[in-house]
């Protein structure tokens, strides 16, 4: 079967020149979206609700996916507007599910604008882009033989994704103490999933701790829900402040080193305009120059000033020739007030201004 | 033809212009959506599909039919690729969609110059400087003379001749061009540079090359000779089709030039003022404009150039109304008035004089 895969890709390699300057994946991808392997794709084929304002979507994913690892989350873009938005959710399956597919778990922010798309509006058929999946809070080939899972809100999907591949392996399945927070029993996401798994399996330990009557989980909850927790190889995920306690519990112990945090990116707070007035440091990640920016200078005159050398054209928004890939942060398109802020998007940096601080690579 | 700036006047007349342009400017971005999209997707696939059914065809091309459809369909193919798509798309217009299979930074074209080589040229040389005798390398390609601010020196006299030529090897042409010969002449570019540069230019178009003359004739077998007299007319039918609609949205007889004088100090609404007045729009219908890749609306094209080509129809009427608001001439007619136009000034530029 490889030596197949194999010999079909040099097939395409080959054809690639009767499609020059396209690619065999091009003309593919226009027959089904799912057999270009250029711009991988993922079709929805089943939606389903976790809580009041969580939802699982099942993806078939196209001949562009490379498989993922347990814990690691997914970018996906979908399209809104003839736009596409790109955001990035955990995955939630086990890798190399025999049906083939993918989940994800979207937890609505009822104020944004691709969760509830996502989670209300994507019938199954839908075709989402995706990008190979990322991330290094994963579950390594060598397991310890007990386990620390400290979760709060939806950093439980990346923890889904670890727990159902240890469900899915042969004994003998290391022990595994898992502490998730929730406002209440009906906001848990995959509550029920979880104590039907506590209450079958002898290696797992599901605790579930409610912040509406109790308050936030702080460390201290942690040690008397799980005694032996400076034993335990530690994988934690959810709400900055939870994190921040966490990271301070475990260094003032001296357990940094087996303590896994992963921090979820949020989206920025701050309305567009309290940063755009503001300006802010540029870094420019290939020469390694950093500088303050104002929120009226091209970035095209901050990197020149700062002696970067930085792709340019017409200076004047017409020609694309200075479009410079953000790497992150936030800038002003000084044209339309446009602000734009995905990392990986190209920039026209003549037209551009800082609106916060962000990285450009250059 | 080389206009002087009444300076007070022209100052206020560029702000307001300046102002409502911005603003045509403005709706069309805020106003862009899903539809725009699916169009630009619809046109792919169209040429897509024209593209693999023209091939097909021409693979049993031994049978004259097949030769014909082929051929028709090959060249339509050819010129959607690079008026509508690859023009278009490397303009950057449809950037906004943040899609990277339909992006200005990723998109490669059925043409012997790399993208990136005529985006310069083309974006940034002569989209800037558009129309501005010494700076605005298309106005005449180098070759032609066809402004009387342009010196005026013995090889003009063939240059209706070298138009001729031009035409159907068009392509080879931008590529020649795109190469800046000229600049490395001057000493404005360097011999390291049009070595890399024409490694680039090498390296497309053997590809390219490769796929029309040798590849799908081979692939061919017995229909092998009609198959490759297929790609050759359609590649060449492109190149006319091509030359026409460049020269008939620049060169008709109206269309302005300017001085790099006259550009002292330009402001943005007199930047407009230049794009309107160094262009000229080609009437047709629907069809038309979509197989020249909307630049029937060569005004508005050079007014907006990153804005999607499908919406120049409907800023067409605000942007003549603007024109006649201020009595600005608007140089537009049918295609074969443009053309014998346009053959007017090459003949006129031929000789000396202003």
């Amino acid at each position: 079967m490889p030596e197949l895969l194999a010999l079909a890709s040099r097939l395409l390699d080959v054809a690639s020149w009767l499609t020059s300057p396209l690619t065999p994946d091009d003309y593919l991808g226009l027959i089904d979206p799912l057999l270009g392997a250029r711009f991988p794709v993922g079709r929805v084929t089943g939606v389903w609700p976790e809580t009041p304002d969580a939802v699982t979507l099942a993806l078939r994913p196209g001949r562009g996916w490379a498989g993922h690892r347990p814990g690691q989350y997914l970018p996906v873009g979908v399209e809104m507007d003839g736009v596409w938005q790109w955001r990035t959710y955990s995955l939630t399956s086990v890798p190399g599910r025999q049906d083939g597919l993918l989940t994800i778990t979207v937890k609505v922010t009822p104020e944004g604008r691709v969760s509830p798309q996502l989670a209300r509006r994507t019938p199954p058929g839908t075709v989402l882009r995706l990008v190979p999946a990322q991330g290094e809070f994963v579950l390594p080939d060598r397991l310890a033989s007990r386990i620390l899972l400290v979760t709060a809100g939806s950093g439980i999907t990346p923890v889904m994704g670890m727990l159902r591949t240890l469900m899915s392996r042969r004994p003998p399945h290391p022990d595994v103490v898992l502490v998730h927070s929730a406002p209440c029993a009906r906001d848990s996401i995959f509550g029920s999933e979880l104590h039907a798994a506590r209450r079958r399996l002898d290696w797992l330990d599901y605790v579930e701790h409610h912040t509406r009557p109790h308050g936030r989980l702080a460390p201290d909850d942690l040690a008397r829900l799980c005694p032996d927790w400076p034993e335990r190889e530690t994988w934690a995920c959810g709400p900055a402040a939870l994190l921040d306690a966490v990271e301070c519990h475990w260094g003032r112990a001296g357990l940094g080193e087996r303590l896994h945090v992963e921090r979820f990116q949020l989206d920025p707070v701050l309305p567009p305009d309290h940063d755009a007035a503001s300006g802010g440091r540029v870094l420019f990640t290939h020469t390694g120059v950093e500088v303050t920016a104002d929120a009226v200078t091209p970035l095209l005159v901050v990197g020149e000033s700062a002696g970067v050398v930085m792709p340019y054209g017409c200076r004047r928004g017409i020609c694309f020739g200075c479009l410079t890939p953000l790497r992150y942060g936030r800038v002003c398109d000084l044209r339309t007030g446009e602000v734009h802020d995905r990392a990986g998007q190209m920039i026209q940096t003549c037209v551009s201004a800082a609106a916060g601080p962000l990285a450009l690579d250059a | 033809m080389t206009l002087t700036r009444p300076a007070a006047i022209e100052t206020a007349l560029g702000k307001e212009l300046g102002e409502e342009l911005d603003r045509i400017r403005a709706d069309i971005i805020a106003a862009r959506a899903a539809d725009d999209a699916r169009y630009i997707r619809t046109v792919i696939a169209a040429q897509r599909s024209l593209e693999a059914g023209g091939r097909a065809a021409l693979a049993v091309s031994l049978f004259p039919p097949a030769w014909a459809a082929g051929t028709a369909m090959l060249a339509v193919a050819k010129i959607l690729e690079n008026m509508e798509l690859g023009h278009n798309i490397l303009h950057g217009q449809w950037d906004w969609m943040g899609d990277p299979a339909i992006h200005s930074a990723t998109w490669e074209w059925d043409f012997l110059t790399p993208a990136e080589a005529w985006k310069h040229t083309h974006n940034h040389l002569h989209h800037t400087w558009t129309n501005v005798v010494d700076r605005d390398r298309d106005l005449g390609y180098v070759v032609f003379r066809m402004s009387g601010d342009q010196r005026w020196r013995p090889r003009h006299l063939a240059q209706p001749l070298y138009n001729f030529v031009l035409a159907p090897f068009f392509e080879w042409g931008i590529a020649l061009y795109d190469l800046e010969p000229d600049a490395v002449a001057a000493g404005r570019k360097s011999w390291r540079s049009l070595a890399a540069d024409l490694t680039g230019f090498l390296g497309k178009a053997t590809r390219q090359l490769a796929k029309d003359y040798v590849l799908f004739p081979l692939l061919a077998g017995p229909s092998a000779l009609p198959c490759l007299l297929g790609n050759l007319t359609a590649n060449t039918v492109r190149n006319l089709w091509s030359h026409t609609i460049i020269f008939c949205g620049h060169f008709p007889g109206d269309v302005q030039t300017f001085t790099e004088e006259y550009i002292d100090g330009e402001t943005r609404g007199q930047w407009y003022l230049r794009q309107i007045q160094g262009s000229a729009n080609i009437e047709g219908g629907p069809l038309f404009h979509i197989l020249s890749g909307n630049l029937g609306h060569q005004i508005e094209h050079h007014a907006f150039p990153d804005l999607p080509s499908n919406r120049y129809a409907e800023i067409a009427p605000r942007v003549r109304e603007l024109c006649e608001k201020y009595g600005i001439p608007y140089v537009t007619g049918p295609l074969w008035r443009q053309y014998g136009s346009t053959w007017g000034r090459i003949l006129r530029f031929a000789v000396p004089g202003k």
